[in-house]
């Protein structure tokens, strides 16, 4: 079993949401992964979601898109990012890490050989945002035996249908897209999301977790009643492109404290 | 054969194809092929469809006999498809056509497209006037200094061209920013997609608009030529030209299809676009089919002299040919096609597009090694007006 689960378990057990935040491996540099996801622990943040750059991220807003691009403009690959997991592992054998990415690079590299690598690597979960479906069948195929999550999103405009085959796959928790857009969009409706993710929770058994649009402490506290996760992207993407490398993580760190606080507070 | 009846009804054409695209187009995708499922049999819709190619477009176009051509090569009959006389002057306009009436009855008010030379770009912008649609069209910022007429053309008829800044800022670039649109407007918007490509069901509905010019071609060969042609040659970018005619040929085992990619300064070079002829398969738009990318799976920057063709993916029916046999794809670089350019210029009159000079060079490449009863039945897919600035670049003159 991959290390969300018993996650889940603790925060439950202590009444507290997952804060899971989200940044490109390789923005601003693949040096600075590691000491980014050890200060993002440090913040308080529960399981990481590690982006893996794309030249062509077609669900993602414009500020994703352009950290993806600085992270390929620092030559960073799939392999990269998995190396970059390992190394995290020899620090932290705790936090739950998570791969975000598109369908080609892992083609590229064949689904069993990428399979096996996030085993090693000590990855707990993988969300293709491209998958459909049938396609993330084959891929969990080969992650379940490794204890590796399948991730899944559902939308606002995903059907009933719909959500019981996505429920029926997902391991780990399912991340429910709060908005009608890409990511880093800004026209979120709490009211609709609470509807929604009591919809997803008659069919799900796995936790949800809501993110798009997240973008301050009180809109995390305010869905952290409603979710069991609060994913944070595109905001943390922001900060990281307004720092200095150097002072980057420490950043990262300190925002992630402020969705902290106000998701407990 | 057996019947030929691709895709499958979840949009594969053999392992390619299908709907590789985020869960929150999923929903709008569904209501797309429902949609277009019902219409693509309903008479009425398909009789407003030719009413409107016939009397709008143009319809059909005429196939052309390019004796002086086919003579002073000595060997094979080439004959043109004259797509280049349609309604805004390239085959992009039937399918178009086809989806703006589809999105009229979708009850969608405001459609949006991609364009790389613009084509596609003016095409959408031609039929969202006609039909009294609001249209934003994206295109990337290098293709909108390079085409900066087909930009002024898009606006005349009403249409707001955005330009898209991320990336390579090129046609991929394009469609990614217009599939972010139609996520966040997916209520009141239809995405009007310019090539086979893209999740289904757009492969198959761009190919079912376009395959009128292979109709036409049955009926037509016959009545000028007494057959069929032995090969039938297009460009191929996307490739939405290629299957419309190939499309209606595929049962029709006796005669060749083949897609001509762009070579660009030579396909060693690394500096060209033949996705099929050296790419290898991938998930790129929305479906699975053949890409030119690095070692990494990342999708690399493409060259072509002609815009049209500039793109790293390929339609997955293509894709499916190739593997399948039933379709040959070749390369033609930059400086064979522009040779093709002028000489049919010179020789019939006729100012091709660089798209359509690709097919033609391969087509001049062939026929003097074929018999002078041999017949290459080649698409002339577009016009050359839009690419005077390109040519004349070239050959070194300021216009």
């Amino acid at each position: 079993m991959s290390r969300i689960p018993a996650t889940f378990e603790r925060l439950a057990h202590a009444g507290r949401k997952a804060l899971i935040p989200f940044f490109s491996v390789g923005d601003p540099s693949l040096a600075l992964c590691v000491p980014t996801m050890q200060a993002m622990v440090s913040g308080g943040a529960d399981i990481l979601e590690l982006g893996v750059p794309f030249s062509d991220p077609m669900a993602d807003g414009p500020t994703i898109q352009r950290s993806s691009e600085r992270a390929l403009k620092n030559g960073v690959s799939l392999l990269d990012v998995l190396n970059a997991v390992a190394r995290f592992r020899q620090t932290d054998d705790q936090t739950p890490v998570v791969l975000m990415g598109y369908a080609n690079p892992i083609e590229r590299m064949g689904r069993e050989r990428f399979a096996d690598q996030c085993a090693s690597a000590g990855v707990d979960g993988v969300l293709v945002v491209d998958y459909p479906p049938d396609e993330a069948r084959e891929l969990g195929k080969l992650l379940r035996p490794h204890g590796i999550d399948s991730i899944f999103l559902l939308s606002p405009t995903s059907t009933d249908a719909r959500i019981k085959e996505i429920a029926a796959l997902a391991s780990g928790y399912i991340y429910y897209v709060s908005l009608r857009g890409v990511t880093g969009a800004s026209n979120m409706d709490p009211q609709e999301v609470a509807r929604q993710i009591a919809r997803i929770k008659t069919a799900a058994t796995v936790p949800v977790g809501v993110g798009f649009g997240i973008r301050d402490g009180a809109t995390a506290r305010l869905l952290a009643g409603v979710a069991d996760a609060i994913v944070v992207g595109s905001r943390i993407v922001e900060e990281i492109e307004a720092s200095t490398a150097d002072e980057s993580p420490a950043r990262v760190g300190a925002l992630i404290n402020i969705f902290r606080q106000a998701m407990d507070a | 054969m057996k019947i030929y009846d691709m895709p499958d009804p979840e949009g594969h054409f053999g392992p390619y194809g299908g709907i590789f695209v985020s869960e929150t187009l999923i929903a709008a995708i569904d209501e797309l092929k429902a949609q277009y499922l019902h219409y693509r049999d309903d008479p009425q819709f398909q009789t407003e469809f030719a009413y409107e190619l016939k009397h709008y477009v143009g319809r059909p176009s005429p196939i052309y006999h390019a004796r002086r051509l086919s003579d002073s090569l000595g060997g094979a009959q080439i004959y043109l498809k004259r797509e280049d006389l349609n309604h805004t002057g390239a085959h992009k306009i039937n399918n178009t056509v086809g989806q703006a009436m589809l999105a009229q009855r979708m009850g969608k008010k405001r459609i949006i497209a991609e364009t790389g030379a613009g084509q596609h770009g003016v095409a959408s912008a031609t039929v969202a006037a006609r039909y009294g649609m609001e249209c934003v069209v994206y295109m990337g910022s290098e293709d909108v200094r390079r085409q900066a007429q087909n930009v002024y053309r898009m606006k005349l008829l009403g249409a707001r061209v955005v330009p898209v800044e991320s990336g390579s800022r090129t046609l991929k670039d394009a469609l990614n920013e217009a599939m972010r649109d139609w996520v966040t407007n997916v209520q009141n918007t239809f995405y009007i997609i310019g090539t086979v490509a893209g999740p289904h069901p757009y492969p198959m509905m761009v190919r079912d608009f376009n395959s009128v010019v292979g109709r036409e071609c049955l009926t037509q060969m016959p009545e000028m030529a007494g057959r069929q042609p032995d090969v039938v040659l297009a460009c191929v970018g996307g490739g939405s030209n290629a299957m419309g005619i190939f499309y209606p040929y595929i049962p029709h085992e006796s005669v060749r299809l083949m897609g001509v990619e762009a070579g660009g300064e030579g396909v060693a070079s690394g500096h060209h676009a033949a996705s099929l002829v050296a790419g290898s398969p991938g998930v790129l738009h929305g479906n699975r089919t053949y890409l030119l990318q690095d070692s990494n799976g990342q999708i690399i920057e493409t060259h072509s002299i002609s815009a049209g063709l500039d793109y790293p993916g390929v339609g997955p029916e293509h894709a499916w040919l190739k593997d399948s046999h039933r379709a040959e794809y070749v390369a033609i670089n930059d400086d064979e096609a522009l040779h093709a350019f002028h000489t049919l210029c010179r020789m019939e009159g006729i100012i091709p597009a660089l798209e359509s000079s690709h097919a033609l060079a391969q087509a001049m490449k062939m026929a003097p090694a074929m018999g002078k009863e041999q017949i290459l039945l080649v698409n002339l897919s577009g016009r050359g007006d839009k690419d005077m600035a390109t040519v004349a670049e070239r050959s070194g003159i300021a216009l």
